[in-house]
């Protein structure tokens, strides 16, 4: 009986093969498990308990693991009014998050201080935080909470992610 | 069904007792469809919530709040709004405070320990000090806000501040409000909220003839 070995390819796991970027897989995998952290912080939270239960199901777009610890989490959803009161311990939870991470400012609260023009409210998230993403409604409705999420995943995909990362590796070689 | 009969059984009842035993201390009173209100001396709340409390009945204090007649001396004001749940009866007392620097008023805490929160509260907004309070600190902003929001010299935006690590706070921009509704029988878009201003021509008869 005569063995054959392979030599480069096997015809075996042909057509199983994908051959694509590092970026491309990367982001594709990122983008797949965003696992959120939810800053409730008012009505909005409510609509963001809605998107992960059954009726709405943000599981669908991967995004179902909400983890109440920052450390564990790949996007903040800043869901509701942010007071400057407690403007400093949202700062705090995002930086406590690892990198790469993303934001999605949930409603006009957290996107402009929605109706709050007032001496208490912060006039939208992004003056503390780099958001990708503002979903609008007051509070906006569990469709639009994961249109904005398939928006961030679509960012995502586009990202140079490797390049982002690693450019001192890659300026080394 | 057990009402103690000695205790007063209406707010009218309630009021002629405390004007009997505190003729000097009560400058006026009002009665408006069963409710009453009695205007006392600032330095005699202590003794006529105690009376109140320990004669009348009026074992729950439903609220404390402060008033800012801007622009009028005296400036400050505070209201007592007391209730008996043995007999139904609701009391309003009320204080000026003389001075519009540096407003001090008398704690209740030691008669009503639900005090302490609304003295607290008066106390962030508005600036008013309570003698006798065991805790006068901040309660909804944080210790070191320079201002006091709810006085009527307070802007509606806010005024930019900056606690360093504990919280900051920015004016923010009115884009040519504050937008407000008005009471109207008009159409929608009479009644939605736009830029109106004291001393802006009253919408109704203004809008209602264009609807």
């Amino acid at each position: 009986m005569t063995q054959t070995s392979p030599v480069a390819y096997d015809s075996k796991i042909e057509g199983n093969v994908i051959f694509t970027r590092v970026d491309a897989a990367i982001n594709w995998m990122r983008s797949n498990s965003l696992w959120p952290m939810p800053m409730g912080l008012a009505c909005c939270a409510i609509e963001l308990m809605a998107a992960s239960s059954s009726r709405f199901d943000i599981s669908r777009f991967g995004s179902e693991v909400m983890r109440f610890s920052p450390r564990q989490s790949d996007v903040m959803i800043v869901a509701g009014t942010v007071t400057y009161k407690m403007a400093y311990a949202v700062k705090r939870i995002w930086d406590q998050m690892p990198e790469p991470k993303w934001c999605i400012a949930m409603g006009a609260c957290a996107s402009s201080g929605g109706m709050y023009r007032s001496y208490a409210v912060l006039q939208g998230i992004d003056h503390l935080l780099p958001v990708d993403v503002y979903v609008s409604g007051c509070p906006p409705r569990p469709e639009a909470l994961l249109d904005g999420l398939m928006k961030l995943q679509k960012k995502i995909m586009r990202e140079p992610s490797v390049e982002d990362q690693k450019r001192s590796l890659i300026e080394s070689l | 069904m057990s009402a103690d009969s000695s205790l007063p059984q209406t707010a009218a009842e309630a009021a002629s007792k405390v004007r009997e035993q505190f003729a000097e201390a009560v400058v006026a009173g009002t009665s408006f469809r069963g409710e009453e209100t009695l205007a006392l001396q600032l330095d005699a709340v202590a003794k006529v919530s105690k009376f109140c409390r320990d004669a009348l009945g009026f074992d729950y204090l439903v609220d404390i709040s402060s008033l800012d007649h801007f622009g009028q001396d005296p400036r400050f004001e505070l209201v007592y709004e007391l209730y008996a749940m043995e007999t139904g009866v609701h009391l309003r007392l009320k204080a000026l405070i003389p001075g519009d620097i540096d407003p001090v008023g008398p704690s209740v805490v030691d008669l009503w320990p639900t005090a302490d929160w609304h003295e607290r509260e008066i106390y962030d907004m508005m600036g008013i000090r309570f003698e006798g309070h065991p805790n006068l600190t901040r309660i909804l902003m944080w210790e070191g806000y320079p201002f006091y929001p709810l006085r009527k010299d307070f802007p509606l935006e806010g005024k930019p501040s900056e606690v360093a690590e504990v919280a900051f706070t920015a004016a923010a921009p009115m884009a040519g409000g504050p937008f407000v509704t008005v009471p109207t029988d008009g159409i929608t878009n009479v009644r939605e909220p736009r830029a109106r201003r004291a001393g802006d021509e009253p919408p109704r008869g203004k809008f209602l003839t264009e609807s």
